[in-house]
């Protein structure tokens, strides 16, 4: 009985202790690699200037927000989400005369890239980043298969949002976060909430709050799902 | 020269207007809510070229368009920032932002799109 029971033991701190080294090892590279752009956790400060201000989008709700597989991925081969940064307005410049204005390429940092172990671990610390968060309710997006055509002219045309954000690759760079790899990139719970209200995640957010009802938000939603780059589509 | 503006001013009284110059210098208040929100599409320089106008079916407003900025009255303007486009019988693209900004940035907004473009504040009452 008594080997038994240290059998046991030591079977599961061989699952275990790995698991928690895992574990505490993506923890430490979010505190030492990452804490100095993105915030970890929920800022006392909400003010316009905080937000005008910060380096990296907030993580602080990264496990409701993100695709676990899609962030192992990203975190070793990291490509642009925000053409014009975090903050459009520090990296726009007036562009010829009559055209539209242009990102200057130079004020735009580069995203570290970690090893493909790190970025499982960073990925596995951040899925749990917020994971019981209220600011996304299970369940926001219905699910169903949107009408591709109706979702799409709602997003370029009826509703605006293609004003601000790119919905395939090569279009000239926008304010906004690129959508085509949305599907890939963010859970639709999420998707649904923060397009119904952007000020509830950022707070003075310059994407307006439109008046959406909720089948347009779960159209908008469904749409943005199938819009992926990586397997899928 | 007095008694026109006089007759300026009476006229005006009695469309039931008020008209006040716009100021020498802007709200640095009005600045940063102008270059938050409003530069991605009406850009650096006000004059509608925002970076995301590159793509937009319609495009933004120039607010350096003395014109048609003096053709517009600020209850319109305010009520196009508050509530979009739609609500003026213009473009969807302009969208509301009654959720984000309060009345009385809006109203600090107006002000600034009147230093911007040079022209009078005119309220009808």
């Amino acid at each position: 009985m008594k080997r038994t029971r240290a059998q046991f033991v030591t079977i599961l701190a061989a699952v275990l202790v790995p698991a928690l080294t895992h574990a505490g090892k993506g923890e430490e590279i979010l505190q030492s690699q990452c804490s100095s752009c993105h915030a970890l956790s929920k800022p006392e400060d909400t003010s316009l200037d905080r937000l005008l201000n910060r380096k990296g989008p907030d993580l602080y709700y990264a496990g409701v927000k993100f695709n676990k597989e899609w962030l192992v991925r990203w975190l070793q081969a990291p490509t642009r989400i925000r053409p014009a940064g975090v903050m459009y307005r520090k990296v726009v410049k007036a562009g010829p005369a009559g055209s539209a204005d242009v990102v200057d390429e130079s004020l735009l940092p580069s995203h570290m890239k970690l090893s493909a172990e790190d970025a499982a671990a960073a990925a596995e610390a951040l899925a749990a980043l917020g994971a019981d968060s209220p600011l996304v309710t299970k369940g926001a997006f219905k699910g169903g298969a949107p009408n591709v055509m109706m979702a799409s002219l709602l997003f370029n045309k009826l509703r605006g949002c293609s004003s601000c954000h790119a919905a395939k690759p090569g279009e000239p760079p926008h304010s906004g976060p690129e959508l085509y790899t949305a599907g890939d990139r963010l859970k639709p719970d999420f998707v649904a909430e923060y397009i119904r209200d952007p000020q509830k995640f950022d707070p003075h957010i310059w994407m307006p709050k439109l008046e959406l009802n909720d089948g347009d938000i779960q159209k908008l939603t469904g749409y943005l799902m199938t819009l992926k780059q990586e397997g899928g589509k | 020269m007095k008694t026109l503006a006089c007759s300026l001013t009476v006229l005006l009284g009695a469309l039931g207007a008020s008209v006040s110059m716009a100021a020498d210098e802007p709200s640095p208040q009005a600045v940063k809510l102008y270059d938050t929100y409003c530069v991605q599409c009406h850009g650096v320089n006000r004059d509608g070229n925002g970076i995301n106008s590159a793509t937009m079916a319609v495009k933004p407003r120039d607010h350096t368009d003395s014109k048609a900025m003096g053709d517009t009255p600020d209850d319109l303007l305010f009520k196009a920032i508050k509530s979009g486009g739609l609500s003026v019988s213009k473009s969807v693209l302009m969208p509301t932002w009654g959720g984000v900004l309060t009345d009385d940035e809006i109203r600090l907004l107006v002000q600034y799109l009147r230093f911007v473009s040079k022209t009078q504040s005119t309220t009808n009452q």
